[in-house]
């Protein structure tokens, strides 16, 4: 049995969820402030504008087709039958969400949340490419993902896809669970962000010729850190909305799933500032402010099915786990992720739905939760990895997606903008770079 | 080696769809289903030491 998720709402549960719905852009402006402040000065106004013009973008062309392919729970899909048994694999919805009324309804909610959602999902591979990846190819890139990679996995959990029907089909606990999108929208995005930063590589000068990291601080710390609680008033949204509509959540769980949001922030990001302080003697301003995202990250998919206390845990463990995966990514794999986007929301991510099948108590059966948890893992990385990578690698052959190497001394804001986000101030020292 | 990384995660995920579908016990489903999650991570350090290797070179 999965959770009812296409409930028929009273207007008090319409007009509160409304209400949510428009705290999730905050969300977006909080990871765009975090990408912007952690990259160059002089990348700053093209970070700011990227976001915008991504974000822009994701919402037309999930009008466009998005909704299509991702559709909602109780409407058509289409099925692959394995065995006896229908594998509802991607939805069957006219282009220009034609047919489709706007109102007060359910599905009309969901629309809503999911243009902000998919506009945040395209904001995060921003942060991996930060410094190098050019303005054209980065909304062609976020074109892919909201036109298909994000509608087709959004359908597999929150449109009554072959994720969600588990527990019905397979009796996998109540199939797969992610109430404010851990998966959905950010390991969907983090492991875009991992393939953006393969294809792009490193920023000029990040590693030595022994392959040796410097350190290129981030730009702005008050940006990053006024970034975390933005974010976290839209995550408040994002995750009451999303329970509400995708799993079937009622008002009387609003609070609870406040409670655990800030407490698995407000965990990781004192796990994070603990970490640091022991390892290098003093708190790291931007490894705290990943730590918090990874916590917000992790916090999404259980958010309306744990207590208070395992919320803290995930939180604990996002903080510490984020800090990790950035060191490994940084200084064993090489890759050269500014906004620590992998980290916070592939890593945060996957740790986030992993906690679902530990920690949830859901409604009736669990059994088998964890493992419908684990399928939904493998689905992302041994399909939505390849698909999001084989895309972009594409892309990169007819529209080259990383700056030139004059551009990025010169700087993505001259470059590709025509003018600095801080024309008045000396921007263009090269001290940060290795020669 | 990229290629060969990219087909054994397709490899690991088709293994645990595979898994889900026509192993009714508990048991064996999950030790197939960890299986395929198993070889995904092979095929995600192959894919990692790939772009690693292309680094080093392009350094």
């Amino acid at each position: 049995m999965t959770l009812p998720a296409s409930p028929t709402f009273s207007e008090a549960s319409t007009a509160l969820c409304f209400v949510l719905i428009l705290l999730v852009p905050f969300a977006g402006a909080g990871i765009s402030l975090i990408n912007a402040g952690l990259g160059r000065s002089r990348s700053a106004a093209h970070a700011m504008t990227g976001s915008l013009v991504v974000i822009a973008t994701a919402a037309v062309v999930y009008f466009v087709c998005g909704f299509s392919w991702q559709g909602f729970e109780g409407r058509p899909g289409h099925l692959l039958t394995i065995g006896h048994t229908g594998w509802n694999w991607i939805a069957a919805e006219p282009f220009f969400m034609r047919g489709l009324e706007i109102s007060g309804s359910p599905v009309s909610l969901a629309v809503l949340l999911e243009v902000f959602c998919v506009g945040l999902a395209a904001v995060i591979p921003l942060g991996a490419g930060a410094d190098r990846w050019r303005l054209g190819p980065s909304c062609a890139s976020t074109a892919l993902l909201a036109g298909w990679t994000y509608p087709l996995f959004a359908h597999w959990v929150w449109g009554g896809g072959w994720l969600a029907q588990l527990g019905t089909n397979y009796g996998l606990g109540r199939g797969f669970v992610d109430a404010g999108g851990s998966s959905s929208i950010q390991v969907v995005g983090g492991l875009t962000a991992l393939s953006i930063a393969w294809i792009v590589g490193p920023r000029r000068g990040k590693y030595s010729a022994q392959g040796m990291p410097a350190a290129i601080p981030a730009h702005n710390a008050a940006f990053v850190l006024f970034g975390c609680p933005l974010a976290l008033v839209g995550w408040l949204g994002l995750n009451s909305a999303g329970a509400m509509l995708f799993s079937g959540v009622g008002v009387e769980r609003v609070a609870l799933i406040a409670v655990n949001t800030v407490l698995a922030a407000a965990a990781a990001g004192l796990t994070a500032a603990v970490i640091t302080r022991v390892r290098f003697g003093k708190p790291d301003a931007s490894l705290i402010a990943n730590g918090w995202m990874g916590g917000l990250v992790a916090s999404s998919a259980g958010c309306a099915f744990i207590k208070p206390a395992a919320a803290m845990i995930v939180g604990i463990v996002a903080g510490g786990l984020v800090i990790f995966a950035i060191e490994q990514l940084e200084f064993e794999l090489k890759v050269d992720d500014p906004g620590g986007a992998i980290s916070v929301h592939a890593v945060g991510g996957i740790w986030g739905i992993l906690a679902v099948g530990l920690f949830a108590q859901l409604p009736g059966e669990n059994s088998g939760q964890l493992l419908a948890q684990i399928v939904g893992i493998a689905a992302l990385i041994g399909f939505v990895l390849p698909m999001t990578y084989g895309l972009n690698w594409l892309l990169n052959r007819f529209y080259p997606q990383r700056v030139t190497t004059d551009g990025e001394r010169q700087g993505m804001d001259l470059h590709e903008l025509g003018a600095d986000a801080y024309p008045e101030f000396v921007t263009h020292t090269e001290e940060f770079i290795q020669r | 080696m990229k290629i060969a990384g990219f087909f054994l995660l397709l490899a690991g995920g088709a293994l645990v769809l595979t898994a889900v579908a026509l192993l009714a016990l508990s048991l064996p489903r999950t030790g197939f289903v960890l299986a395929g999650v198993s070889v995904e991570v092979i095929g995600i350090v192959l894919v990692a030491r790939s772009h690693l290797l292309e680094q080093g070179d392009r350094r």
